[in-house]
C-alpha cells in the first residue's frame, strides 16, 4: 500500500514507548501466538494420540464394531468420489459466473443483485445448505442420500467462495491486455479465452483447490443430508449411499469407548494429511503457472 | 494510457468487441445462466425452508414456538418452545465471542499499529490457517483436550458443556475478526494518526482515542460476522457441548444448539413428513434468519464506515 509506505518515517516518530506502551505491545504479541499456539497444541496432541493407529490396515479396512479391526476405506474413496464430483459441478459453474460478472456484466441493477447475493450466500452457514439438500435433492428430485445429492448441496455450498477467488484473480489482470487483444481484432471471447483465462488461471486454481480442501472437511452438510455413518462397501455409482471422512471421524468421536477416540484421532491426521497437500498443491500450481506466465 | 484494473468498467466498450459468430453471441448467456444459479439457490433455500415451516406452523402454534419454555419434539410429550436451543446457543456464541473479541482486536491493532510491515504481511494468512481446519477437528479437540483440561479449573464442569466449544470456536473465528478488523483499523487515514502525533499522542494514546474510534463501524462489522459464524457453528458444538435441550444460563451443564438440534434429528430414521423431520426446518429457518440479520448490519457498518473513511 502506497499510502502506508511514504508515511511509515512520520509513524515512527512517536515518542519512545512508555511502560504502559511495552505491555500493550506484549499482549498483542501474545493474542497472536496464542491461537497459533493452541493450533500446534492441537497437532501434536492428535498426532500423539492417532499416530500408533495409523497404519496400512487402518486405510484399507471397513469400520467395524472392534476398534482395532475399523478402518477408514470406504469414508476415503467416498470423500474422494465426492470431492470429484463436487469439482466437476462446482468450477464450471463458478468460474462461468466470475467471468460474467467481471467481463459481460453491465453495472446495473441484475449485477448488484447477483453480486449481493453471492457475498450473502457466503454467509450462509453451510448446514442450511444441508436442509436446502436434504429438501430439493434427497426428497423433491428423489436422489435419496446418495453421492450426487452430497456433491451438489457441496457444489452450492462452494460456489460462492469459488467465483469471489475467481473474480479476485481476473480483477488482478491488467486492462491493456484487454485492450491490446481486441486492438489484434480479437473479439470478447477470444480475449478471454486467450488471454484473460491464461493469466487468471493462477489465481483461479489456487482458490478453487483452497476452497476444495474446505469442502473435503466439511461435515454438517453431509450429515444434513443423511450420509450414512456405517457404511462396509464402496460406492458403486452416482446413487450409491455413501459416507466420508469427516462424517466416518465424528462417529468415532461420538462414541463413548476410548478406543474409538484413537480411531478418530488417526483419521484427523489422515484428513489434514490431505488438506496439507492440497494446500502445497495449490502454492506450487501458482508458483509454476506464474512463472510460465512471465 | 493509465487505466488501473480495479477502475475499468465492464462493458462500456461494447460496440469494440461485437460477437463475431453464433457460438460468441452465445456464450455471453451461458455465462449469465452460470450467474443466475446463485440467486436460484437463495431462492432454493427461502421456499425449501418455507414450506416445510409452514407446515411445522400448521401443527404448532406461534405461541407454543415463541412462549414454550421446553423443546422435547423427540418425546412422547411434546413440547415446541425454541428457547432452550436459543439459549444453548447463545451460551456458546457468548464464549466464542468472549475468546475471539479480544485475541481478535489485539492481533487486528497490534498487525497493523505497532508490527513492521514485513510481519504484518507474513502473519496475516497465517492466521488464515486456522480458519481452514475442519471443525470436526476441533470438536474432537474440544472434547478431549479442551474440557478435561477446564474440567481441573472449573468445579462442577460436565464432560459436554458450554464453555469448551466455545472457547475453541473463540479460536476458529479469531482469524476473521483479526482481519476484518485489522482492515478497518488500517484504512484509517495515515493524517490522522499524524495530526494526532502533531498533538503530542503517543502512539498508544493515538492508537485508542483516534485509530479505533475513528475504525469503529469497521471493528464492530468484524464482530457481528464472527458471532454469525458462531451461531451457525455446527460440528464443534454438536460433539462437544451435549445434545440436551435446557433452558439455563449455566454453562457447565449439557445442553443443545440449534444447529446440533438439526445434526440429533438427521442422524437419526425420522421419516419424511412427520412433526419431527419439519421441526429442523423450523429451527433452519430461525438460524437463516438470524444469521442473515447479523450478515445485513455487518455489511452495513461496514458500509458506513467505509463511507465515512474514504
Amino acid at each position: 500500500m502506497k499510502r502506508r509506505e511514504s508515511g511509515k518515517n512520520v509513524l515512527n516518530q512517536y515518542p519512545a514507548d512508555s511502560g504502559v506502551e511495552k505491555a500493550f505491545k506484549a499482549i498483542g504479541i501474545i493474542s497472536l501466538i496464542l491461537p497459533v499456539s493452541l493450533l500446534l497444541i492441537l497437532i501434536i496432541d492428535t498426532t500423539a494420540d492417532g499416530i500408533p493407529r495409523l497404519n496400512w490396515s487402518f486405510l484399507t479396512s471397513f469400520p467395524s464394531r472392534f476398534p482395532e479391526k475399523a478402518g477408514i476405506l470406504s469414508a476415503l474413496v467416498g470423500s474422494v468420489y465426492l470431492i470429484g464430483l463436487t469439482a466437476f459441478i462446482a468450477i464450471p459453474l463458478g468460474i462461468g459466473a466470475a467471468i460474467y460478472l467481471e467481463e459481460y456484466a453491465r453495472k446495473n441493477r441484475i449485477t448488484s443483485l447477483i453480486e449481493i447475493n453471492i457475498s450473502n450466500l457466503a454467509g450462509v452457514p453451510s448446514i442450511i445448505y444441508g436442509l436446502l439438500g436434504l429438501g430439493l435433492f434427497v426428497r423433491i428430485m428423489s436422489l435419496g442420500r446418495s453421492l450426487i445429492a452430497g456433491a451438489l448441496t457441496l457444489s452450492l455450498l462452494l460456489l460462492p467462495m469459488i467465483i469471489m477467488a475467481a473474480r479476485e484473480s481476473l480483477k488482478t489482470i491488467p486492462q491493456e491486455l484487454r485492450e491490446a487483444a481486441y486492438a489484434l481484432g480479437a473479439d470478447k471471447w477470444m480475449t478471454i479465452r486467450k488471454v484473460v483465462l491464461p493469466l487468471g488461471l493462477p489465481g483461479i486454481l489456487t482458490g478453487i483447490i483452497l476452497s476444495l480442501s474446505r469442502a473435503i472437511g466439511e461435515t454438517a452438510p453431509l450429515i444434513t443430508i443423511g450420509a450414512l455413518t456405517y457404511i462396509a462397501f464402496l460406492p458403486e455409482s452416482l446413487t450409491s449411499p455413501f459416507t466420508t471422512l469427516p462424517i466416518q471421524i465424528f462417529n468415532w468421536i461420538s462414541r463413548p469407548q476410548k478406543e474409538f477416540h484413537v480411531n478418530a484421532a488417526a483419521g484427523i491426521l489422515v484428513l489434514l494429511i490431505i488438506m496439507l497437500l492440497m494446500n502445497a498443491l495449490a502454492i506450487w500450481l501458482r508458483i509454476r503457472l506464474q512463472k510460465r506466465n512471465v | 494510457m493509465r487505466n488501473p484494473a480495479g477502475k475499468r468498467e465492464p462493458g462500456s466498450q461494447a460496440d469494440l468487441r461485437l460477437p463475431r459468430s453464433f457460438v460468441e453471441r452465445g456464450i455471453g448467456s451461458v455465462l449469465l445462466v452460470c450467474a443466475a444459479v446463485s440467486v436460484v439457490v437463495t431462492i432454493g433455500i427461502i421456499l425449501t425452508l418455507l414450506k416445510e415451516t409452514i407446515g411445522f406452523f400448521q401443527r404448532v402454534s406461534f405461541k407454543e414456538f415463541f412462549f414454550d419454555t421446553q423443546w422435547t419434539p423427540l418425546f412422547s410429550n411434546k413440547h415446541f418452545g425454541i428457547w432452550p436451543l436459543i439459549a444453548g446457543t447463545a451460551l456458546t456464541s457468548f464464549f466464542a465471542m468472549l475468546t475471539a473479541i479480544p485475541l481478535g482486536l489485539m492481533s487486528a491493532v497490534y498487525l497493523s499499529e505497532y508490527a513492521p510491515e514485513r510481519i504484518r504481511k507474513a502473519l496475516k494468512p497465517s492466521l488464515e490457517v486456522l480458519a481452514g481446519i475442519p471443525t470436526v477437528v476441533y470438536g474432537y479437540f474440544a472434547l478431549t483436550f479442551v474440557t478435561p483440561l477446564l474440567q481441573k479449573v472449573i468445579p462442577g464442569l460436565a464432560g459436554f458443556n458450554a464453555i469448551s466449544p466455545g472457547i475453541v470456536m473463540g479460536i476458529m473465528i479469531t482469524p476473521i475478526v483479526a482481519s476484518l478488523s485489522e482492515d478497518a483499523i488500517y484504512s484509517v487515514p495515515l493524517s490522522l494518526r499524524e495530526a494526532a502525533l502533531a498533538l503530542g499522542g503517543s502512539r498508544l494514546r493515538t492508537t485508542f482515542r483516534v485509530v479505533i474510534p475513528t475504525a469503529f463501524s469497521g471493528i464492530v462489522a468484524s464482530f457481528i460476522l464472527g458471532m454469525s459464524r458462531a451461531i451457525g457453528e455446527t460440528m464443534i458444538v454438536t460433539i462437544a457441548a451435549g445434545q440436551q435441550p435446557r433452558f439455563t444460563l449455566d454453562p457447565r451443564v449439557p445442553i443443545e444448539t440449534m444447529t446440533a438440534y438439526i445434526v440429533q434429528v438427521s442422524l437419526g430414521d425420522t421419516p419424511h413428513g412427520t412433526i419431527e423431520y419439519s421441526t429442523i426446518f423450523a429451527v433452519g429457518m430461525l438460524l437463516f434468519l438470524i444469521t442473515l440479520v447479523f450478515n445485513l448490519i455487518a455489511h452495513f457498518m461496514k458500509k458506513r464506515f467505509l463511507r465515512g473513511v474514504l
